[in-house]
This record gives C-alpha cells, sequence and structure tokens, in this order.
C-alpha cells in the first residue's frame, strides 16, 4: 500500500495514536479543496451539458409520443369518417337499388299483363270468328240439310202415291217439320 | 491489510501536488475517489446519452431515470419553482449516491465517510436556502420562523425552536448521512474481521466463521440499502429546505 499516515494506531512503543481519521483537522483542508474542485467540476458539467441534454432527449421524446398519438388520433377520425361515409354510400346504393328492382319489377308486370292481354283479346277474336264460322256453316248446313230433306221428302211422297207433290207444298212440310225440331 | 476496522478511513497521500499558504494539497485517496466519483457521474450522464436515441439503450434508460427520479423529489417537495435549482440537487445526489456504492467495493474509500466532506455539502445547500431566502423574500424570509396561527403567549418559546432547528439543520444533515456510513462500513469491518480471525483457527473455527460470513453478506446487501436511502435521504431534505427558501410561509 502506499504511505499511510497511520498504519499502526495501536502499535506499542509507535508514535503517539492518532485521532479518528475522520477527525483529524490536518486533512481538512486537502480534502476541503478537492471536495471544492470535483463538485465544482461536477455542478458545471450537470449544469450546462448533462441536465441540458437528457432534458431535451425527454422532452424530444415526449413531443414524438404526443405528436405520434395526435397523428394516430386524427388517422382514427379519418377512418372512423370514411368508414361513415362507406357505411352511407352502401344504404344509398341499397335504396336505389330496391327502387331499380322495383320498377324493373314493375315493369316487367305491366308488361306480361299487356302481352296477356293483347294475346287474350286475339284468342277471343278467333274464338268469335270460329263461332261465327261454325253458326255460318251451320246455317249453310241446314239450308242444305232443308234442300236435301224436300227433294227426299218428293222422292218418297212420289214412291208411296205415285205422284209428285208439289214444290211448294214440300218446302212448306220440311219447313214445318225443322220449326217443331229445332222448337223441342 | 490491518484488521482494524478505522483503518479504512485513513486519509493516504498518493501524490504530493504542493503547498499553498501552507495547506497541505497532496492528492490523496480521498481526493482520488471524489474524481472518480465525478467522472463515473459524467460517463453515466454525458457518455451514455451522446447518441440521444428516441428508444434508449439501458444505459441511456439510467440516465434518464436517475434525471426524472430527482426532478420527480424536487418538483413533489418545492413545486416547479424549485427546478431552478435542479443541477445543485442533481449533482448532491449524484456524488453522494455514486460516493456511497464505490465506497462498498472492497479496499475502496467512502468519500461520505468523512464528517468534513458531508459537512461541507450541508453546509453548501445551508448557504444556498439562506443566501435565496434573504435574496427572493427579503424580511419575510423571517416568517419561516413564525407559524400561524400560534397563541401570542407560546410564540417567543415556538420562534425560538424554530430558529434553533433550522440553525442545527446542517449538523443533522450532514452527521446523518456521516454517521451511517462511518457505522456501516465498521460493522461490515468487524464481522469480516470475524470471519478472518476465526478462518485462521482451523477446522473448528471454520465452521464458526460461517455465522459472521452470512452476516457480513447479508450486512452487504443492507449497506446497499443504506447507501441508496442516505443518498436519497441528503437530496429531499434538500428538497425540503430549499422549499423553505422558496416559499418560507408555513
Amino acid at each position: 500500500m502506499a504511505e499511510t499516515t497511520s498504519a499502526h494506531t495501536q502499535a506499542p512503543g509507535g508514535p503517539p495514536p492518532k485521532e479518528f481519521p475522520p477527525f483529524q483537522r490536518e486533512t481538512f483542508a486537502s480534502q476541503l479543496i478537492w471536495l471544492a474542485l470535483t463538485f465544482g467540476i461536477l455542478y458545471v458539467l450537470v449544469a450546462r451539458i448533462g441536465l441540458p441534454r437528457v432534458g431535451g432527449i425527454l422532452q424530444a421524446r415526449g413531443a414524438r409520443i404526443a405528436g405520434d398519438i395526435a397523428d394516430a388520433e386524427r388517422l382514427r377520425d379519418q377512418s372512423q369518417a370514411a368508414l361513415a361515409a362507406y357505411e352511407k354510400a352502401l344504404a344509398e346504393a341499397r335504396n336505389r337499388a330496391h327502387a331499380v328492382a322495383g320498377e324493373a319489377r314493375a315493369r316487367a308486370d305491366a308488361q306480361a299483363e299487356a302481352t296477356r292481354k293483347t294475346l287474350e283479346d286475339k284468342l277471343n277474336a278467333r274464338l268469335a270468328e270460329a263461332e261465327r264460322s261454325i253458326a255460318a256453316t251451320k246455317t249453310a248446313a241446314m239450308s242444305n240439310v232443308r234442300g236435301i230433306a224436300i227433294e227426299a221428302a218428293g222422292a218418297i211422297v212420289t214412291r208411296l202415291i205415285g205422284d209428285a207433290p208439289g214444290e211448294k207444298a214440300a218446302a212448306a212440310a220440311v219447313d214445318d217439320a225443322l220449326r217443331q225440331t229445332h222448337g223441342s | 491489510m490491518a484488521a482494524s476496522p478505522i483503518h479504512q478511513f485513513e486519509i493516504i497521500k498518493l501524490l504530493p501536488i504542493g503547498k499553498i499558504g501552507g495547506i497541505d494539497l497532496h492528492f490523496t485517496n480521498s481526493a482520488l475517489f471524489m474524481v472518480i466519483a465525478v467522472a463515473l457521474t459524467a460517463l453515466l450522464l454525458l457518455g451514455t446519452t451522446t447518441s440521444r436515441q428516441m428508444v434508449p439503450g439501458r444505459l441511456q434508460s439510467i440516465a434518464e431515470l436517475s434525471y426524472e427520479f430527482v426532478a420527480n423529489t424536487l418538483r413533489s417537495t418545492a413545486g416547479e419553482e424549485g427546478m431552478k435549482f435542479f443541477p445543485l440537487v442533481f449533482s448532491l445526489f449524484m456524488f453522494i449516491l455514486i460516493s456511497n456504492m464505490v465506497g462498498l467495493v472492497p479496499y475502496a474509500f467512502t468519500v461520505t465517510s468523512h464528517i468534513i466532506i458531508t459537512a461541507s455539502l450541508a453546509l453548501l445547500v445551508f448557504v444556498t436556502v439562506l443566501v435565496y431566502g434573504f435574496w427572493k423574500n427579503g424580511l419575510r424570509f423571517f416568517r419561516l420562523f413564525v407559524p400561524s396561527g400560534i397563541p401570542i403567549y407560546i410564540l417567543p418559546l415556538i420562534v425560538f425552536i424554530e430558529v434553533l432547528s433550522f440553525l442545527s439543520r446542517p449538523i443533522s444533515h450532514s452527521v446523518r448521512l456521516f454517521a451511517n456510513m462511518l457505522a456501516g462500513h465498521i460493522t461490515l469491518k468487524v464481522f469480516a474481521g470475524f470471519v478472518t480471525m476465526l478462518g485462521g483457527l482451523g477446522i473448528l473455527g471454520w465452521v464458526g466463521a460461517v455465522l459472521p460470513l452470512a452476516l457480513t453478506i447479508a450486512l452487504t446487501a443492507l449497506e446497499f440499502l443504506v447507501a441508496f436511502l442516505q443518498a436519497y435521504v441528503f437530496t429531499i431534505l434538500t428538497c425540503i429546505y430549499i422549499n423553505d427558501a422558496l416559499h418560507p410561509g408555513h
């Protein structure tokens, strides 16, 4: 070890025992001066460089965090606005689609109805025509039947009595018979 | 190594620097450890923060934690106005804390185990409080000694006690730190001395040395706590005294 002021405090026969080291007054001056020097340097370093630098770091970080949080909040607001706009647009589109679909359905129904009606009209017309044609055919047939019946009645009477009835009498008799059958 | 538990407090002259006006200016072990404490503080505060990282590394975190710890202590005690004393309080805290901690390393010297050092630091605080208190408050600083709401007939007694307690502040402030460091180191040394003493007695001594060894280990842990706690106590008392200088009214 280095030279000591009192290496053997209890050494018998040595120099008189020294005072307790913290109370040795002759060391005070040197300790005070070195304390003033070192603590002074420490204070200057701390006050001029150390604390401003660490404080600056902490402040910058605080500002950065606050800025980031503000950014995040702004972006969140934006995304929420975008979401709201999207939902609104979606709802509008859905409504419009409903409207378009309803319109299309109505138009299709109207068209189908019109088609059905024209078809029905056409069918009715053809039905009426057919009925008319049937009636005409029937009338024609009936008049043919009358002629045949008159001839037949004339022929039958001729065979039965050997004398041909007058054309008019036969026609009257057939008409009478036809009336009776139609009347019943 | 001498077995005397007092030996560790000896001031040892390492380098002769010279004399100024009859004052011996040897570079002593005490001076060496003051330089070490300052160097470690500077390294911790400046060396770890050169890169100014946004996300701090471990060492920069230590610097930031100590900054915020001292800043919060001062701000909560003396308010925002007290922050003008932040460099002083921070320097005191780091100087004492690192001196105490370094002193726990075996063979190291504990700067704060000398009353002259702790008394100087306490007086530095005392004079700062006194000068700033009068400079800022003028004669209103005397209100510090006159608590409000005290009946007039016991006021003289109260003022006397307040003045006395104010004047004794640097004593209690310095002796608390000094005595804690001194007593802790002596206790450690005594128990460690038992271990070496018993260890020299052979097998039976070794068995007997187990208990003081365990105690030495436990005491070392305790002394680390004390080293921090005393630095903190010194700092918070400084903050309280500064608060008195700022706001002398009770």
